[in-house]
């Protein structure tokens, strides 16, 4: 077991280090750089530019620049080009604030998806199963933005629900209820709208997990030896048909980070994503790249506790 | 001559092509999602004729500043405007925009562009896929130094699996000179891992088959055996893939044209009308909810159309008819 931990996690370096070069390479090669954002700034001289492009070690070999960046990175020294702060407290200010929202949509997500997708799976072929494979097709098919600004209109001029930023402005004196009850419900439409795309493509695949289970022999020998059907697809069934859930718990990671890009935007959330927009509009590299540094060590963490995970839960597979 | 008819009657009644397609018809709403989309095939290339060219028959990006943001359907008047800048049938059929611009007119230009950049996206990425995918299923046991190709290509993928592919898309995007080709290929480049997974899969299977060992014995160039003998009995997962990855590509560019990096003015697409429609969603809700709902029907259709090819190609399905 140690073994298998120990191996997994120096692929999984091996793997990072590949995954840096390759973000800091298309960045860099990309045209477009910090200095260009504003060319027509008639304060911006040449000898400016000059200076500014020697300050960020633009003009070194792009080896070179990656040495920095790493080096700066693990240091936590790594500058933003855009005002100067420290790349990582930047991000973890963001992080904090995207981690409710996160954490919120996942659980709409798996909480609604596996009710919906075992029911549907169990009865196939009826009204039900039939009218949530086209909810969850439709819902796939909205684009994000456009269905936002549709709920946006319609809930805003019936229920009042707050959708812009994180809080209320002009609460900071309220009393603890009041702040924790506005962030709430300012919370509620930008977790419900990262949560949509995710019930219904997770519900598609728990009814297509759950149909492959059924068929199996087990369930027979199950429901031959005299189960309550109760048992038999709970017990026997939803156990085995969980099990590849655990691998895409880690998968879903980078995609929380690229949908929070629209739906951040859309709700005024002072996230990660809006950070990582704003930095590519002021080319900001030092932020993208370790945004998309810091997904990738999510990502790696979360595919690597999965497995771990995977391998606890299923007997079967030996190290 | 008596071997041919023992060869009839050996073979099998109904022919795979057909008993995939009775399989298809079966799901009527796949059915009408693709009779849809032949439809919607046939609208887009009238459109392109219709809109392209130097003196079109409707010109989408006539500019009348005197008839904005008129409702559908209100009847042409020609005091103000140029008879020659009149819409087809003398009748705004979905109203204007802002400019005065034939809304209708630019749909259709939009159509064409739209499905252009979903399926040259996806043809990037299915190249892209097969080619690695067959490579590492073929060569699986080749080694390449230490590693063999197969380890090589599967890590590959798994290093574009952990970027946040919305924001990789986005930054290259952003970072290139705006155009409609950095779109589609950076869509496509980004989206071949899981073709490159089930193309692989199938090529395990498939590389000790009889009939790929006949080729081998026959001398048959390798490219030959993996292009023209596995790659279309390897076609049945990709094409399903590939039809709902046309509907992510439109999805993926109507998402670009909301932050702005979408396809340029004066390219019309449905999601750049949709997006320079949702600032005047109260003046003028036509101009975002009719690109916004042709979006959200075709984007459906191609989904429903390949979940329907995926029971049609689903061998369990057949076996148990």
């Amino acid at each position: 077991m140690l073994a298998f931990i120990i191996r997994n996690i120096g692929q999984r370096l091996i793997l990072l280090v590949f995954i840096s070069i390759i973000a800091h390479a298309i960045v860099h090669l990309a045209p477009g750089e910090p200095s260009l954002v504003d060319p027509a700034n008639p304060r911006m001289k040449a000898e400016d530019i000059e200076r500014i492009r020697a300050a960020f070690h633009l003009d070194d070999p792009l080896h070179v620049q990656y040495f920095y960046w790493m080096r700066d990175l693990f240091t936590g020294e790594l500058k933003s080009f855009k005002d100067n702060q420290p790349v990582l407290k930047k991000i973890w200010e963001r992080f904090l604030n995207s981690v409710p929202l996160f954490i919120l949509a996942t659980l709409i997500t798996w909480c609604v998806a596996f009710p919906i997708g075992i029911k549907a799976a169990l009865a196939r072929g009826t009204p039900f199963d039939k009218s949530t494979t086209f909810l969850a097709y439709f819902l796939i098919s909205f684009p994000g933005f456009f269905l936002s600004y549709i709920l946006i209109i319609y809930l805003v001029q019936t229920f009042d629900i707050p959708v812009i930023s994180m809080r209320t402005f002009g609460l900071e004196d309220a009393g603890t209820w009041t702040r924790i009850n506005d962030r709430l419900w300012h919370l509620t439409l930008p977790a419900i709208m990262t949560a949509i795309v995710g019930v219904a493509v997770l519900s598609r695949y728990v009814r297509s997990q759950m149909l492959e289970v059924i068929h199996h022999d087990y369930i027979r020998t199950a429901r031959a030896k005299g189960l309550s059907e109760d048992a038999v697809i709970y017990k026997h069934a939803l156990r085995n048909a969980l099990l590849p859930f655990i691998t895409m718990f880690g998968l879903m990671i980078p995609g929380l980070i690229s949908g929070s890009v629209i739906f951040e935007q859309i709700f005024a959330w002072p996230g990660m994503g809006r950070l990582g927009y704003d930095a590519i509009l002021s080319r900001d590299f030092p932020v993208i790249l370790t945004l998309n540094f810091i997904a990738a060590v999510l990502t790696l963490i979360g595919t690597l506790v999965s497995d771990v995970l995977y391998a606890l839960a299923d007997p079967r597979i030996k190290f | 001559m008596p071997e041919t008819i023992i060869q009839d009657e050996l073979k099998p009644h109904v022919s795979p092509a057909q008993e995939r397609w009775d399989i298809f018809k079966r799901n009527k709403m796949a059915l009408a999602s693709g009779a849809f989309l032949i439809l919607l095939f046939v609208i887009a290339l009238v459109g392109k004729a219709v809109t392209a060219g130097t003196d079109p028959l409707i010109d989408p990006s006539t500019v009348r500043l005197t008839q904005k943001l008129l409702p559908p359907m209100t009847p042409f008047e020609s005091g103000e405007v140029a008879e020659e800048d009149a819409p087809l049938f003398g009748i705004y059929l979905l109203g204007t925009d802002d400019f005065g611009r034939d809304l209708f007119a630019r749909m259709l230009e939009g159509t064409f562009v739209s499905l252009t950049v979903g399926f040259v996206a996806v043809g990037i990425s299915m190249t892209v896929g097969i080619f690695l995918g067959g490579l590492a299923g073929y060569y699986g046991r080749v080694k390449f130094g230490f590693l063999t190709i197969d380890t090589l290509i599967m890590r590959a993928v798994d290093i574009m699996l952990c970027f946040p592919t919305f924001f990789l898309i986005l930054t290259v995007v952003a970072l290139l000179p705006p155009s409609i080709y950095n779109i589609m290929i950076v869509i496509g480049l980004t989206s071949w891992m899981q073709t490159t997974r089930l193309v692989r899969a199938d090529f395990l299977a498939l590389r000790d088959q009889d009939f790929v060992i006949a080729a081998r014995s026959q001398a048959i160039p390798e490219w030959r055996i993996i292009f023209l003998h596995c790659v279309p009995n390897a076609m049945a997962p990709v094409l399903v893939s590939a039809t709902i990855g046309v509907a992510t590509a439109i999805l993926t560019e109507s998402a670009l044209s909301f932050l702005g990096f979408g396809v340029q003015p004066p390219d019309a697409t449905w999601g750049n009308i949709l997006a320079d429609g949702r600032t005047l969603i109260f003046d003028a809700p036509w101009l975002t909810f009719i690109p916004g709902i042709t979006i959200l029907f075709v984007v459906l259709a191609f989904n429903l159309c390949g979940e329907g090819l995926r029971e049609a190609f689903n061998p369990k399905l057949r076996q148990t008819r």
